[in-house]
């Protein structure tokens, strides 16, 4: 008998992940969707005046993709533990940190990963300046990641709860500011010619930060909600 | 060997158990018998580890269950009352995921464990097409992916026809003819003749 081992496992579940989001996959654009129709309201309910709009942009894109990433954070685990999958993670004998950091990595590649690619498009729309583009899809690719760790503990301390989804962002938005401080800063700071190295060294320093502490604490919070 | 001591269970602000003992030891068979809402569901989830007693212990093979994880998932296998099927993926599919989460690989591929369960013209049918009896058959070959260790079902037989029933109790005794253990919960008489089936009622531990 040989022993499955756990990349293997990982990647198994990672496969299935997304697997069933392809079965579903009129889904998949609904955090995106969500995304481009939130930014456009801001730019709608701003009026046509294009300086204000370009200083408005950074906050705007990044107040977009922080509901954008709570749309789909219900999902995260509900489905598992309605079919009873939950429990078998929890029972297998690979570390379930690891196996919800694949979960994790599956809600971001469905909702975060997204939203990198059409920043440019939004950026474009809203008439951020070009040299802010580095920094705003910098900022994207290490603030997306944080904000479905921070996301996934809720959606885990939140899965037995009624009413969870609304807890959840009630939860999870306090959580994420740092993410949109340091995220919103460091395009600001390059539209005005400013140094936006520091914000974007804080927010991966803040990924880092999630991603050590939040796998032990999701599976914490999973445990306690099955018990 | 799966042993469990002085457990107790308190649900709420009712204790369902408490004082418990139990022991298995390779080839033992045990069926729990209880009222509903006895804690018999409670009890199987204390023995595998997803909920914590009260007080008291489930040691296997001698250690703590708490220090003892990944050997004891790897030798365990839950069967709940959720079939841990994931509707939007055939029964091959799930089966597939659920034996890379095992972390063991078995001697039967899972297109013929689904095979022996009758579920060979429907491997490819996404699982909420099937009926709930058929759901209840495709859990039951994750099992037979799963030969050895401890096996804990929580009423296998929900659902399933006369003949998986009947199917089902020769792979529990098979299951113990191989030296594994089961611990299971049913209102009815599961796996009769071969090795004895152990009784135990939870109403001689209020």
């Amino acid at each position: 008998m040989t022993a499955a081992s756990t990349p293997a496992a990982c990647a198994a579940l990672l496969r299935r992940d997304l697997t069933i989001a392809w079965r579903r996959r009129g889904e998949i654009l609904h955090p995106l969707l969500f995304f481009v129709i939130v930014s456009a309201l801001f730019a709608f309910a701003a009026g046509p005046d294009p300086a204000l709009l370009a200083v408005a942009a950074p906050a705007v894109i990044w107040v977009g993709a922080l509901l954008a990433t709570l749309l789909a954070l219900p999902r995260v685990f509900a489905d598992d533990h309605r079919d009873g999958v939950l429990e078998q993670l929890l029972l297998s004998p690979h570390p379930p940190t690891l196996l919800v950091l694949a979960r994790t990595l599956t809600h971001w590649l469905l909702s975060g990963a997204p939203l990198v690619v059409v920043a440019p498009l939004l950026a474009e729309v809203l008439g951020l300046p070009r040299e802010a583009w580095p920094a705003l899809l910098a900022g994207l690719l290490m603030g997306t990641p944080a904000l479905s760790l921070v996301g996934a503990v809720g959606a885990a301390l939140t899965l037995a709860a009624r009413g969870g989804g609304v807890l959840l962002a009630l939860l999870m938005l306090p959580l994420s500011v740092p993410i949109l401080i340091f995220g919103a800063g460091a395009v600001r700071a390059a539209v005005l010619g400013g140094d936006a190295g520091a914000p974007l060294l804080l927010l991966g320093a803040f990924l880092l930060l999630a991603l050590a502490l939040a796998p032990a604490t999701i599976v914490a919070a999973l445990r306690a909600s099955l018990n | 060997m799966l042993e469990a001591t002085g457990l107790e269970c308190v649900r709420g602000h009712r204790r369902l158990f408490t004082g418990l003992h139990c022991k298995l030891e390779s080839g033992d068979l045990l069926q729990i018998h209880g009222e509903n809402g006895a804690g018999k569901t409670s009890l199987l989830r204390l023995l595998c580890g997803l909920s914590l007693p009260e007080a008291g212990e489930v040691r296997w093979n001698g250690a703590p269950l708490a220090g003892n994880r990944p050997d004891f998932h790897r030798a365990a296998a839950y069967l709940g009352h959720r079939t841990s099927l994931s509707g939007d993926l055939s029964a091959l599919e799930n089966l597939r995921t659920a034996r890379a989460l095992s972390g063991r690989g078995a001697e039967i591929s899972c297109t013929e464990a689904l095979r022996r369960m009758g579920l060979g013209d429907c491997l490819r049918l996404p699982c909420r097409a099937l009926s709930a009896g058929q759901r209840q058959r495709a859990a039951i070959a994750g099992l037979l992916l799963r030969p050895g260790g401890v096996w804990l079902l929580d009423e296998p037989a929900t659902a399933l026809d006369q003949h998986a029933i009947r199917q089902l109790g020769d792979i529990i005794q098979a299951q113990a003819a191989g030296g594994g253990m089961v611990v299971f919960t049913s209102h009815r008489e599961l796996a009769a003749g071969g090795a004895p089936v152990r009784q135990l009622h939870l109403a001689d531990f209020q």
